[in-house]
């Protein structure tokens, strides 16, 4: 496959030096010989295991918890509840004002999904603190729970999370992203036909090779060294330091090596529980979650619904298209706001279409918080926007690729959220995939551009 | 808790350790002996993180108990090196670009030498069956089945 020069020409320079040659990972000599230092590799001469009291209720008010018999179990060095944790309240993105706090470190007062930590517990092995965890009695009052997007939206369904006070969140636009663009409904009115259809999705795990875990090393300075397997370094020192109520300064993070990630480990969950019980012991703190746990607590990505109506010509132009998508974010924000957002930016697809709207919801529900994964927020409205682009081809009886030449987006084009398009190169691409794919087009879209030449 | 003996040859050299009897093999490499080059991705079984080699038998070291090596031959791949010259296989996925996060390489550079030292010239159908108990999450894994086949070349080569 060639470099389009012909589109390329002032963005890509010849003779470059790196670009196209085959070069060594600079990680690899470590992998193949095993010496590759993962956060799991450290290991100190007293460290503790740290293992979570986990809900067993979507969704129950806590009356009491007993940690005595726990405290007791021969190997236990301290357990943690939520008055131990100095800031128990926190959420990821309140380092760029996307707030309110809304998720506890350890559970105080409720539960708001299956899985939730209400109590941490220190011990010399592994197994005591597995067997002393099982020792903590805590008495639930299950509350009604909601685990459907739309039940959660509905008046009268069970409140999910006091912080927000209701089941969305409160965008500085109300209660969703909104994307307006032209007059949807008089495109709608003008086009020949019209489609409208809903798309869902399920969570998705990760399922890394390495669990999310840390290593923290009380120093003698006063300082904890914390060596992690996260993939947002300064997110987690930020907001370890605003849990901790210790400045940044007392905390020295170690990481970059991660066994697999992709998106999974961006949330601040491990290290500010694991640096808490260093402090309070002296001692240095293993907190590795099992593959249970991996599977069953780490945030898997959202479970997504979308709904498009689209407005189509019979010769091919679509005229209106309204998206209205659902984000289901589990119990707490983490990063959710922030990709139902981007799906607010992402909608229209790389199309020009003359009439969009787009409303996007992030919904609170009884079920896992789920957070960051490989494009989240765009990957799941790709499906959906790509599966109606072919059910509209189908529909006017046109080729799946002539339609999106006709409607791909070109430089110059005003997308709908009002940033003009640069660089484009969707025809390109294109083109080159027709050849690649052996998929002919008809000669009219093979002599196209992105640039509108002339216009 | 009772400790036992347990002595056995690590990478050619002798080790003799007192371990708490239940202990893993994973855990006492790495642990007790400080060979982190197995990993524990699952501790059940499932992954082959921990892959090893004992006795020229692939054997997963989170469900062997260390009681149980006694005398034993055990091989990792932070042995497979010598002389700070690369295996062919280390060599192999290193040029093949066969390793992303890295955590599953070792368990699969172990799985792949136990196939190579029984069937130097193995079909891709034989590397694909021998690496079917070791996950991978990030290549996709066929620039790992190229690695071994590479490999095996190399390795014919050598012997020719």
């Amino acid at each position: 496959m060639e470099l389009r020069k012909d589109y390329f020409a002032d963005v890509r320079k010849d003779g470059l030096n790196e670009i196209g040659q085959p070069r060594p990972r600079l990680d690899s000599p470590g992998h193949v010989t095993g010496k590759t230092a993962y956060f799991a590799d450290r290991n100190f001469p007293g460290m503790l295991h740290l293992k979570m009291v986990r809900s067993p209720h979507h969704h129950a008010r806590i009356r009491s918890i007993d940690t005595s018999e726990a405290e007791k179990h021969p190997g236990v060095v301290r357990v943690l509840t939520a008055k131990d944790v100095p800031h128990n309240i926190y959420t990821i993105l309140i380092l760029i004002q996307v707030g309110p706090e809304d998720e506890t470190v350890l559970a105080d007062g409720k539960v708001r999904w299956k899985g939730e930590a209400v109590v941490a517990v220190l011990a010399e092995t592994e197994r005591a603190a597995q067997e002393a965890a099982a020792k903590v009695k805590v008495d639930y009052e299950v509350l009604p729970a909601v685990f459907d997007m739309e039940e959660a939206l509905k008046p009268g369904a069970p409140l999910v999370n006091e912080y927000h006070g209701q089941n969305y969140y409160l965008y500085d636009s109300g209660e969703c992203r909104k994307v307006r663009f032209g007059d949807v409904e008089a495109g709608f009115a003008q086009a020949d036909h019209i489609l409208e259809q809903s798309y869902q999705s399920s969570p998705i795990e990760h399922a890394p090779t390495e669990t999310t875990g840390c290593v923290v090393a009380p120093e003698g300075n006063d300082r904890f060294t914390c060596y992690t397997n996260t993939q947002a370094m300064f997110f987690t020192l930020d907001n370890a330091s605003i849990i901790l109520q210790m400045p940044g300064s007392k905390l020295h993070f170690v990481g970059g090596t991660v066994g697999g990630g992709f998106g999974g480990k961006v949330d601040v969950i491990v290290e500010p529980i694991a640096i808490l019980g260093a402090k309070l012991t002296g001692r240095p703190v293993s907190f590795v979650y099992s593959r249970e746990e991996e599977m069953q607590i780490s945030s898997p990505r959202a479970a997504e619904k979308v709904v498009i109506k689209d407005g189509v010509m019979k010769d091919g132009r679509i005229v209106a298209r309204k998206v209205t998508g659902y984000t289901d974010a589990g119990a707490y924000s983490r990063h959710s706001p922030y990709g139902a957002q981007k799906g607010a930016a992402h909608y229209p697809g790389p199309y020009t279409i003359p009439n969009v709207w787009i409303d996007t919801y992030c919904v609170y529900t009884n079920r896992t918080p789920s957070s960051a994964m490989r494009g989240f927020g765009v990957t799941i409205g790709d499906f959906a926007l790509e599966v109606q682009m072919d059910k509209l081809a189908r529909l006017i009886g046109m080729d799946p690729l002539e339609f999106r030449f006709i409607n791909a987006y070109r430089d110059g084009d005003m997308k709908a959220h009002r940033q003009p398009t640069e660089g484009a190169a969707l025809i390109e691409c294109m083109q080159e995939a027709s050849r690649a794919a052996n998929w002919p087009v008809a000669e009219k879209y093979m002599a196209m551009s992105s640039y509108r030449k002339g216009a | 808790m009772a400790k036992v003996p347990v002595q056995f040859t690590l990478n050619g050299s002798e080790n003799a350790e007192f371990i708490e009897s239940g202990t893993t093999l994973l855990n006492a490499l790495r642990d007790k002996i400080g060979d982190t080059s197995p990993k524990g991705g699952c501790h059940q079984g499932t992954c082959g993180a921990c892959s090893v080699i004992i006795d020229g038998e692939l054997k997963l070291s989170c469900l062997t108990l260390a009681e149980t090596c006694n005398g034993a031959d055990i091989k990792t791949t932070a042995g497979l090196a010598e002389g700070g010259v690369l295996h062919p296989l280390q060599r192999a996925f290193l040029d093949a670009f066969a390793t992303q996060c890295g955590f599953c390489t070792p368990g699969m550079i172990m799985a792949a030498k136990v196939l190579l030292d029984r069937t130097p010239n193995p079909s891709r159908e034989d590397v694909v069956d021998a690496l079917s108990g070791n996950i991978c999450r990030c290549t996709g894994y066929e620039p790992i089945i190229q690695a071994v086949l590479v490999a095996a070349r190399a390795n014919s080569r050598t012997a020719a």
